[in-house]
């Protein structure tokens, strides 16, 4: 079992890094019941980590009985019936489900399988009404449509059921929704934080963490808890006993990305722009998210930069990125804002030294 | 075992008004609506207006005060953007529910019963434009025994057509006493504390949006206790700390890219919601007195601009350091066109 799982904290009293959230949350159902919830953060920063917790704390050791079902749906939308497969994560009470996976028709997935979920009701021994809690992740890659369908079921099943929502910015969900949550912001944690966890981690392994190490490890992380853990259980499998200047192996994507970078300040030309082409495709091969691309091309480019190009890399940066989101083929995107780049860096070679 | 529900009603509903008289603050309306109860007889309805006015509520009293519960099944027929309201609805489902005849006005058990049935149609800017067009005809063949009420946000996504087949109401944003007057109610009937300076945090965060303030009391209510303070409201509603814009907007006047690339990373980690942030900002840069017209307009594009990539799906960092570099750029009199753009 790796790490990050094995030491997820299972219940609202364990949590390490939020604990003034856990609190609220532990207050927040202590009557048995709570509104719908809205998680908001940064990836890595313990949303899902807080959602499991409560929904323990709410259902008790049931709660992780959960089986995954890969359930086909028939919906019958006038005059053509749409088939829709989509994988369920749930337990007697509880149901999970990411609705973007069905990409554009997740608007049937709203008006019709969460309704349906909705409108069934629990009933437990005593025979007392019951809810449901429905968690649904990602809402912020949901379209506006199925928003838009969401709000009206919130409100009329809320008798039957409570949902939780998860994702990482709030300002891709709509307002109407976001003023029906009560919604947390699940900040990323910070540096001690994560050393403290860290240290957590390594008395429990009975590992030797040398000062200074788990701080590094903290500072490459980027403050996702997620990332440290996993680089430090690299480390440890790289080599132990650890020393303390030992090197942190860096994501090999990021790596690779360094390296275009370093390409593309070294010669602007059209051979160095197909060459990076190619390398370009090979990160998007192996499933590299095109923005993350981008945003750490830009990244590198600007440690690298002087101050008055900065303004101008990053406009431009911010701009192909949003065709990107636009268009339908992310190459093109990330190729046009190389090329831009090239175009500018080479203005400026020419205009400073000649 | 499931858990077991109790009074779990959310305060919106509850305290969701039954009758048209006591929907707060939009005079006209109520007053139009008292006469329609007594003649039993009305037009075509149109209501916008900005979220949490009453819009909804109004419609639902109204239906409920026309025809009782024994009649309202039959009589009203409810849609919103939650049911599926495409082109082939509207050409069945209400043209069927339009066409049904009704009985004569008969006063049933205190209500006037009038003779026509009602369609509300809530949410109405989300119909497609189609389906707007298929309903004209349908309002006019039947408007002898049905009456449409349709509700929106912005009236400018109904077509002309319909919205001249309708008297229209606008719903104003809830006046801050009226709001107070509402909340306090509120919190008499639930035994909650407020002192004077949460209560008018509360209306300045939720902007006259009554379902909004209301949400969020009930939000702090349940994490905070009975008694709350103006600190607990804002950390429930989502609104940025006043502290986290300033820093931003000092580290854009102070003309340093790397510091405001890392105050724009912090903003990010802390997961602060970016389009809040630039409204946010935008407050900040228009109060500002230390900065010419110039450069706010310049500030101010570039906010729009922001905010428009966003409600398309853009990155949230590569935005708001956009929006940081174009202050910074504006604030500091650096040149606002590229000198190396070819």
């Amino acid at each position: 079992m790796l790490w990050v799982d094995k030491y997820r904290p299972k219940t609202l009293d364990r949590v390490m890094v939020h604990e003034e959230i856990a609190l609220n949350l532990k207050k927040l159902v202590a009557e048995q019941d709570c509104p719908h919830l809205l998680f908001y953060g940064p990836s890595g920063s313990g949303k899902k980590t807080l959602i499991m917790a409560l929904l323990r704390q709410i259902l008790g050791p049931s709660a992780e009985k959960v089986k995954v079902e890969n359930r086909n749906w028939k919906i019958d939308a006038g005059s053509r019936t749409i088939d829709l497969e989509l994988t369920t994560l749930s337990s007697a009470n509880h149901v999970e489900l990411s609705p973007s996976d069905a990409g554009f028709q997740d608007r049937y997935i709203v008006q019709e399988i969460i309704k349906e979920m909705a409108k069934n009701r629990p009933i437990d021994t005593k025979g007392k009404k019951g809810y449901k809690v429905l968690i649904l992740n990602e809402v912020d890659k949901l379209s506006r449509e199925a928003q838009h369908s969401l709000r009206r079921t919130m409100e009329k099943y809320s008798a039957s059921c409570r949902l939780i929502l998860c994702c990482n910015s709030s300002s891709k969900v709509t307002e109407a929704i976001q003023s029906r949550c009560l919604n947390i912001r699940v900040n990323a944690p910070s540096e001690e934080e994560i050393i403290e966890v860290l240290e957590f981690i390594g008395k429990k392994e009975g590992l030797q963490l040398p000062s200074g190490f788990a701080a590094r490890v903290a500072e490459k992380s980027n403050r996702s808890l997620r990332r440290a853990i996993l680089s430090l259980e690299t480390c440890r499998v790289q080599q132990y006993p650890f020393t303390s200047n030992q090197a942190i192996p860096p994501m090999d994507w990021e790596e690779y990305i360094s390296e275009i970078a370093t390409d593309i300040l070294k010669e602007q030309s059209p051979k160095r722009l197909f060459q990076v082409r190619g390398k370009v495709y090979e990160l998007l091969i192996n499933c590299i998210p095109p923005q993350m691309i981008l945003k750490r091309l830009l990244h590198e480019l600007l440690k690298k930069l002087d101050a008055e190009l900065k303004h101008e890399v990053c406009h431009w940066a911010a701009y192909y990125e949003h065709r990107m989101r636009l268009g339908q083929k992310a190459i093109f995107h990330i190729e046009a804002f190389v090329a831009k780049f090239m175009s500018i860096y080479k203005a400026f070679l020419i205009a400073t030294f000649g | 075992m499931a858990p077991v529900l109790q009074s779990s009603q959310p305060w919106v509903e509850k305290y969701r008004p039954k009758q048209v008289k006591d929907v707060a603050h939009q005079d006209e309306v109520v007053r139009v609506l008292t006469n329609t109860l007594e003649t039993a007889n009305c037009p075509h309805m149109l209501f916008y207006g900005p979220p949490g006015t009453g819009k909804t509520t109004t419609a639902l009293a109204i239906a409920h005060q026309l025809f009782g519960p024994e009649l309202y099944k039959s009589r009203v027929l409810e849609l919103n953007a939650s049911d599926d309201r495409g082109i082939n609805v509207v050409r069945t489902k209400i043209k069927d529910f339009a066409a049904v005849a009704v009985g004569s006005g008969q006063r049933q058990g205190g209500y006037p019963c009038p003779p026509f049935k009602i369609i509300i149609l809530d949410e109405a800017d989300s119909m497609t434009e189609d389906a707007q067009n298929a309903l004209r005809r349908t309002m006019e063949t039947y408007s002898k025994v049905t009456r449409f009420f349709f509700i929106c946000n912005y009236i400018s996504r109904i077509i002309e057509p319909l919205a001249s087949r309708c008297a229209k109401f606008r719903f104003k944003p809830l006046s801050e006493e009226i709001m107070s007057s509402r909340i306090l109610h509120i919190c008499d009937q639930e035994g909650l504390n407020l002192d004077s300076e949460a209560l008018s945090t509360l209306s300045s965060i939720s902007q006259g949006d009554l379902r909004r303030a209301i949400t969020y009391l009930q939000g702090a209510a349940r994490l905070f206790g009975s008694s709350i303070s103006s600190k607990d409201l804002i950390s429930v509603s989502g609104v940025i700390p006043r502290e986290v814009v300033e820093a931003f907007y000092a580290t854009c006047k102070s003309g340093n890219f790397d510091l405001a690339n890392k105050e724009v990373n912090n903003v990010i980690a802390e997961g602060y919601p970016v389009s809040q942030m630039i409204f946010q900002l935008f407050n900040v840069v228009v109060e500002a007195d230390d900065v010419p017209d110039e450069q706010k307009a310049r500030i101010c594009k570039s906010l729009a601009e922001a905010d428009k990539r966003l409600v398309d799906g853009a990155d949230e960092y590569l935005q708001l350091l956009d929006v940081a570099s174009n202050t910074m750029r504006a604030l500091c009199n650096m040149p606002q066109e590229f000198s190396f753009e070819t």
